[in-house]
């Protein structure tokens, strides 16, 4: 293993990269520019896309280059990362759909104002 | 057939018989799926989180208005000291790369360094979500929660949030705190809020100028809906008591679900940084000892190292779903 390269260069080019993107989700978050936070697109804010994508943005630099990834054989990546997105973006379908239907309903049975 | 079976000659079962399958040692590659089942076990409680966000999509607490403090400053700062906690997690996880880099050269030194670095790390990030948790149980304003578990807080003119001792009234309170002396010797009662709902009343009263404000999110401008002074006497009509700051059963900022939610996944997450560090001061120790230097291989440092890495992945989507979106 001692023949392997240094990746400290690299290391610290995801680090600066990382801080970017969390700086900008945070300037966000806090400025909350209408315009994005206010507009609707499929489903829910383009403000809520933004920092959705970016999250996943983050998490791939983090599984890619400090859990190295990259470094690992082909299909022991795809075998690690291609169940998890799977089983992930099943369960976050489904249990996002059935929390929108009791939201639907419940707010017809939920009064506002009192007597 | 030998690559794959198990041979006591080439080292025992632990190593998995020397053999490694995608030329990844037994223990990486168990590793990894420790981490599959585990980010699937945090994908369910965010999923549940996520579920009950949509279903309580017009009423959910603005998390902006929740987390606004930072310590030994006073005012209004949203965000910042979760950014922090959160710079302070990916730093620590840099140094952690960075050991895992340095023993694949062989350098201890450079190891000891940044493991500690990392376990420093670790041990600010626990400390700060600890004193999150702290400002979050203590609360801010106080509210008063309805007979059907609604919770409505209290608004200056600009619409400003109030606390509830600035407007209550002095009026003296008959309410004494339940102890076993006093009362049921099995039943007690944690300390009273600071002001009655009495006095809330009659403060509200007293005070024209003070407004109410419900969990009802107008969805148009994001912001909770204000109510007029003839409609907020109507809610306090129904008011069953005050509330002060957040636990598992009540919960000041709105939704009871939410400090559950806070709590739980937040908790979780902590235990993980805490099992993290003790697992990173193991490894501290045996690289001091020189355990790894002896075993020809840092490899041990690289898997506590993808453990680590995790942790601060999930924070990166805990820090998303409960403090941005």
């Amino acid at each position: 293993m001692s023949h392997a390269k240094s990746h400290t260069a690299l290391i610290w080019k995801v680090f600066a990269f990382l801080s970017l993107v969390t700086i900008v989700e945070v300037f966000l978050g806090i400025v909350k520019p209408a315009s994005l936070n206010l507009t609707q697109l499929l489903g829910t804010s383009i403000l809520n896309w933004i920092f959705l994508i970016l999250t996943l943005v983050k998490a791939y630099g983090i599984a890619w280059y400090f859990m190295h990834l990259k470094d690992e054989k082909t299909w022991f990546r795809r075998a690690i990362v291609w169940p998890v997105v799977f089983l992930i973006s099943v369960l976050a379908f489904f249990v996002l759909y059935e929390g929108d239907a009791l939201g639907i309903i419940l707010q017809e049975w939920t009064s506002w104002s009192y007597n | 057939m030998e690559a794959i079976v198990a041979d006591p000659q080439k080292g025992g079962a632990w190593s998995g018989g020397g053999s490694q399958p995608f030329g990844s040692s037994y223990g990486k590659m168990m590793m990894w799926f420790f981490i599959m089942s585990d980010a699937l076990t945090f994908s369910g409680f965010l999923g549940a989180y996520g579920l009950m966000r949509f279903k309580f999509l017009d009423s959910w607490p603005i998390a902006d208005e929740v987390f606004t403090h930072i310590p030994f400053i006073h005012g209004d700062f949203p965000m910042y000291y979760v950014a922090f906690m959160t710079f302070v997690l990916i730093f620590s996880s840099v140094t952690m790369v960075l050991a895992v880099d340095a023993g694949k050269h062989m350098q201890k030194g450079k190891v000891i360094v940044y493991m500690g670095l990392t376990i420093i790390g670790g041990l600010i990030f626990l400390g700060s979500q600890a004193w999150e948790w702290k400002t979050f149980i203590a609360g801010s304003y106080g509210a008063v929660q309805l007979e059907d578990g609604k919770i409505v807080q209290f608004v200056d003119a600009s619409g400003h949030q109030l606390t509830l001792e600035s407007f209550a009234s002095n009026a003296p309170s008959e309410r004494v705190q339940h102890k076993k002396e006093n009362g049921l010797w099995f039943v007690s009662e944690s300390g009273l809020p600071s002001v009655t709902l009495e006095q809330v009343k009659e403060g509200f009263a007293n005070n024209p100028d003070i407004s109410m404000r419900t969990e009802l999110i107008n969805l148009d401008t994001k912001e909770k809906t204000i109510v007029s002074r003839e409609e907020a006497n109507k809610f306090l009509n129904k008011a069953t008591r005050v509330v002060q700051g957040a636990n598992l059963t009540e919960n000041e900022y709105g939704k009871t679900l939410f400090a559950d939610f806070f709590f739980f996944i937040t908790g979780f997450h902590g235990f993980h940084v805490f099992s993290g560090i003790l697992i990173n001061i193991i490894i501290f120790f045996n690289v001091i000892i020189g355990t790894y230097e002896r075993r020809g291989h840092y490899e041990m440092v690289e898997k506590v190292g993808l453990y680590w890495h995790f942790v601060d992945l999930v924070w990166v989507f805990v820090f998303t779903f409960f403090y941005l979106i």
